[in-house]
């Protein structure tokens, strides 16, 4: 039964990110992502990390796809296709993708790994106690710096998403990139 | 573990889905689907810690932990990504790779 269930989940996974990966149209390729991510939110489901596929729902389907979602809405138009690479590049690119693929494949299946049968759950509690412990092992160093990390980002995030001052941006030239820039530097001076 | 699934099965969608991230990240024009190929191939690389924690090291949850922290380093830089790429939009009216060619504005 799990059996089955991994194979199609293995299936829909590789599927949808060739789609994902080769769709013209903006949106239908984040949407193919979203459903490639939940794939890898069921193998998490099948080997018993509850918590990680959960993790994994929320920030990534709940998160980043709306994230990316919203900026193909603001920079995007709908029925714009996007052009491709030329048809040698994308052949190119696929023969490398393939014996990266093969090297791979070939050092994975000539190592012999010493798998260990079990049946653990691994509970909540478990890792939170990992995350926060200050014993051999624990993480809780890299766990404030990733707090960090965060703020940092958000804080940037904002920084540069509101770019100049909107009153200055009317009087801007629609013209070349040049002269905009000219222009936005010249505000950044008044400022 | 997975009942009737090898360690090797698991491995081989890994690389498989790594490497078509890989091949959309070099064919893709846009900064927006370069950023989705992105994502493909940090989920594949999330998915190779969790899956030889859980069949080599059961006992174990380092790789439990290294997954949470790729989530988290990947949802920070696909915001600052998002945010850089709204920005350029202003400025240049453009997502294309081809037409980003001055970083400060």
């Amino acid at each position: 039964m799990e059996q089955i269930i991994f194979y199609l989940l293995a299936l829909i996974m590789i599927v949808m990110a060739i789609a994902s990966v080769s769709s013209r149209k903006m949106l239908r390729s984040v949407v193919y992502l979203l459903f490639g991510l939940i794939g890898v939110a069921g193998v998490y489901f099948l080997i018993d990390y509850n918590f990680l596929a959960a993790v994994q729902l929320t920030v990534y389907a709940g998160g980043i796809v709306v994230l990316i979602i919203f900026s193909v809405l603001l920079v995007h138009h709908m029925e714009m296709e996007m052009e491709t690479a030329k048809k040698s590049k994308q052949i190119l690119t696929g023969l490398s993708c393939l014996i990266g693929l093969g090297v791979f494949l070939t050092i994975m299946y000539s190592h012999e790994f010493t798998v260990v049968e079990n049946t653990l759950t691994t509970t909540t509690a478990e890792i939170g106690m990992g995350l926060l412990s200050y014993d051999a092992g624990g993480f809780i160093l890299p766990f404030e710096v990733i707090s960090v990390l965060l703020l940092a980002s958000m804080i940037g995030a904002i920084v540069i998403a509101k770019g100049v001052k909107l009153e200055n941006e009317g009087k801007e030239t629609v013209g070349n990139p040049q002269t905009r820039i000219e222009n936005s530097q010249e505000t950044e001076d008044e400022n | 573990m997975i009942a009737g699934i090898s360690i090797y099965e698991i491995l081989t969608l890994t690389s498989i889905l790594f490497f078509i991230g890989v091949y959309g990240f070099i064919t893709r024009k846009n900064l927006i689907s370069i950023l989705i190929s992105l994502e493909l191939i940090l989920n594949a690389s999330a998915v190779n810690f969790v899956i030889i924690n859980k069949y080599l090291f059961p006992e174990n949850l380092q790789g439990v932990f290294f997954s949470i922290f790729i989530i988290a380093v990947a949802a920070a830089e696909t915001a600052l990504a998002v945010a850089i790429i709204i920005n350029l939009y202003r400025q240049i009216s453009s997502v294309e790779v081809e037409d980003t060619e001055v970083m400060k504005y």
